[in-house]
């Protein structure tokens, strides 16, 4: 396989695509957002349980590419249980991640897993992929009713 | 199967040196494009065209008695005149010039529909129309509040006939069918389709986008009322397209655009608008996109349409047959009669995935819903993968697209 096509689909996204984490839906949840990608069709839903500003419990559903199903699984073992400051600090720095301004920034020592992404910066047209979950886990957060649409990208 | 005589219909070898982007490489692989339901490729003739319309005839047409204006508008209307004889229409004053299929089908909309449509009038269409064939009528039923009827379709991708004829009531007022499905690759019977609506009394449009760089359309015998195509989709330019109308409801029907050259006299009591077809073109209109599609429909007139036909009908099959063998691979819909278009899916691989991963070995497709979202909600499915053939394309580019598919799957295994 070509290296840059191997970067963007590392082991760890393939894994994930294949067996996603916390894939259901969520009956008991107090947030929730609905977020979709017209370019592809992908539909992602975003289940949160917050209490006392901390994510307890965090699910998803929906259908889309390995790159965005990676994303939200991915997305959704790393916040369980951090505030939701965090959340909001981490969407940043993935942000940042894959759209290629985190290059020299101190912060990435910190991805942590999330470095598995970093080839999607390579791929303009799959920045909207990566990013649905995140913007659909913000739109929960904020607990905005109307569908996130990638479209603002 | 295609034997090598297939091959031999056209000398596909020749033709594709007259194609100057097939040459190139894409991720150091030979680009095999076969996104061509998308736009297809242009051959050096239109190219030229363009060039040569800027280097040495431009200017404003119907306007300047000065040499260079009328050099202009001489091939301006010389593409007109191109454009009817391939579509056999009656006379120029039938062919008026677009942007493309969309807005052909929205000046249907805007000034056939402002003028016939109405409270309690129906408009028909199918479960497989592109997008284009749908929100036009949506925006202006709700306007009009007429009611927009869907024909719908079986598991092979067909039109369900006896359900066209039950909706077929005395409230139709318009039938706007799609001729080739571009998400599906269904060819439909629209000349029954069209019989069955006369025979009412109803008026057709058909979207021929995916159609005239397929097989011979001619509209006299199909007897349509009107038919829409792109420029860009028959190996022109983009930003032209044709809107062909029956030259007895091209003078009922109101302009679409107010402006220079649609009218005959102005002043600021009355206007009188200009004959046809220039009623319908306001303002300085895409000259050069023009004069290089009537260099494509020159172009492909040359090899001609039923060699076009033969060719692409065997190069479907091939793809359809070897796409078939793959385990996981589930083509949509199963039409007795395609066209140019081969969508699939693969089990638990997402459509988006795959095209990557084609790019990657140089092949060109297309992936996503194609503007056709009620079709992808019928099979129940977010998107396909879409590979859309041209006659420039080889069956060894099948052999490519197969065995990257074959590579994906591997991939996630």
């Amino acid at each position: 396989m070509d290296a840059e096509l191997r970067e963007l689909y590392q082991q760890v996204i393939l894994d994930h695509n294949k067996s996603p984490r916390n894939y259901r839906a969520m009956e008991h949840h107090n947030h929730d957002a609905e977020g979709y990608n017209p370019l592809c069709g992908d539909k992602i839903r975003i289940y949160l349980y917050i209490e006392d500003e901390r994510i307890k419990d965090i699910s998803f559903q929906g259908s889309g590419c390995a790159i965005s199903k990676a994303s939200a699984s991915i997305m959704s073992s790393i916040l369980k249980g951090k505030t939701v400051e965090e959340a909001e600090q981490f969407f940043e720095k993935f942000h940042n991640l894959i759209t290629g301004r985190l290059s020299d920034d101190p912060a990435r020592e910190d991805l942590g897993k999330l470095a598995v992404f970093e080839g999607v910066k390579e791929f303009p047209a799959r920045v909207k992929c990566a990013s649905l979950a995140w913007h659909t886990m913000l739109s929960a957060l904020k607990e905005e009713k109307e569908i996130v649409s990638t479209e603002h990208e | 199967m295609v034997s090598d005589l297939k091959n031999e219909i056209i000398d596909i070898k020749k033709i594709r040196k007259d194609f100057p982007i097939l040459k190139s490489t894409v991720h150091g692989k030979p680009l095999c494009y076969l996104d061509n339901a998308a736009t297809t490729q242009k051959p050096m003739s239109v190219i030229d065209s363009i060039s040569d319309y800027y280097k040495q005839k431009n200017s404003n047409i119907h306007r300047g008695v000065h040499f260079l204006s009328e050099a202009a508008t001489k091939d301006y209307e010389g593409a007109r005149t191109t454009i009817k004889n391939f579509i056999n229409a009656a006379s120029e004053k039938e062919i008026i010039f677009t942007r493309g299929t969309t807005e052909s089908i929205n000046l249907v909309a805007n000034t056939f529909g402002r003028k016939f449509l109405g409270e309690g009038d129906e408009v028909i269409i199918s479960e497989m129309e592109h997008h284009s064939n749908i929100v036009p009528w949506q925006i202006l039923a709700e306007e009009k509040k007429f009611k927009l009827k869907v024909i719908p379709i079986n598991d092979d991708g067909e039109l369900l006939m006896e359900e066209f004829d039950r909706l077929l009531s005395p409230a139709v007022k318009l039938v706007s069918l799609i001729y080739v499905s571009n998400s599906i690759g269904t060819v439909n019977p629209v000349r029954e389709v069209i019989t069955k609506a006369h025979q009412k009394n109803i008026p057709v449009l058909i979207d021929a986008a995916q159609a005239v760089n397929h097989f011979p359309v001619d509209v006299k015998e199909l007897d349509c009322d009107f038919l829409a195509f792109s420029g860009h989709k028959i190996y022109g330019p983009t930003g032209i397209g044709v809107l062909y109308g029956k030259e007895n409801w091209l003078k009922q029907m109101p302009p679409y655009m107010g402006g220079g050259d649609m009218i005959a006299s102005v002043s600021f009591e009355k206007t009188t608008f200009n004959e046809l077809p220039y009623k319908f073109e306001a303002g300085t209109p895409d000259i050069a996109g023009a004069i290089g599609l009537g260099k494509a429909i020159e172009y492909i007139t040359n090899i001609g349409l039923d060699k076009i036909a033969a060719y692409e009908a065997g190069l479907i099959e091939y793809t359809v047959g070897k796409l078939k063998e793959i385990e996981g691979v589930k083509i949509l819909g199963n039409p007795a009669h395609r066209a140019g278009v081969v969508s699939f899916v693969v089990e638990n691989i997402h459509p988006h995935d795959i095209g990557t991963f084609l790019d990657f070995e140089g092949v060109a497709v297309r992936t996503g819903h194609h503007c056709t979202q009620p079709v992808m909600d019928r099979y129940k499915i977010p998107a396909t993968s879409r590979a859309s053939f041209a006659f420039y394309n080889l069956k060894e580019e099948a052999d490519i697209l197969v065995n990257a598919v074959r590579k994906v799957i591997e991939v996630f295994k």
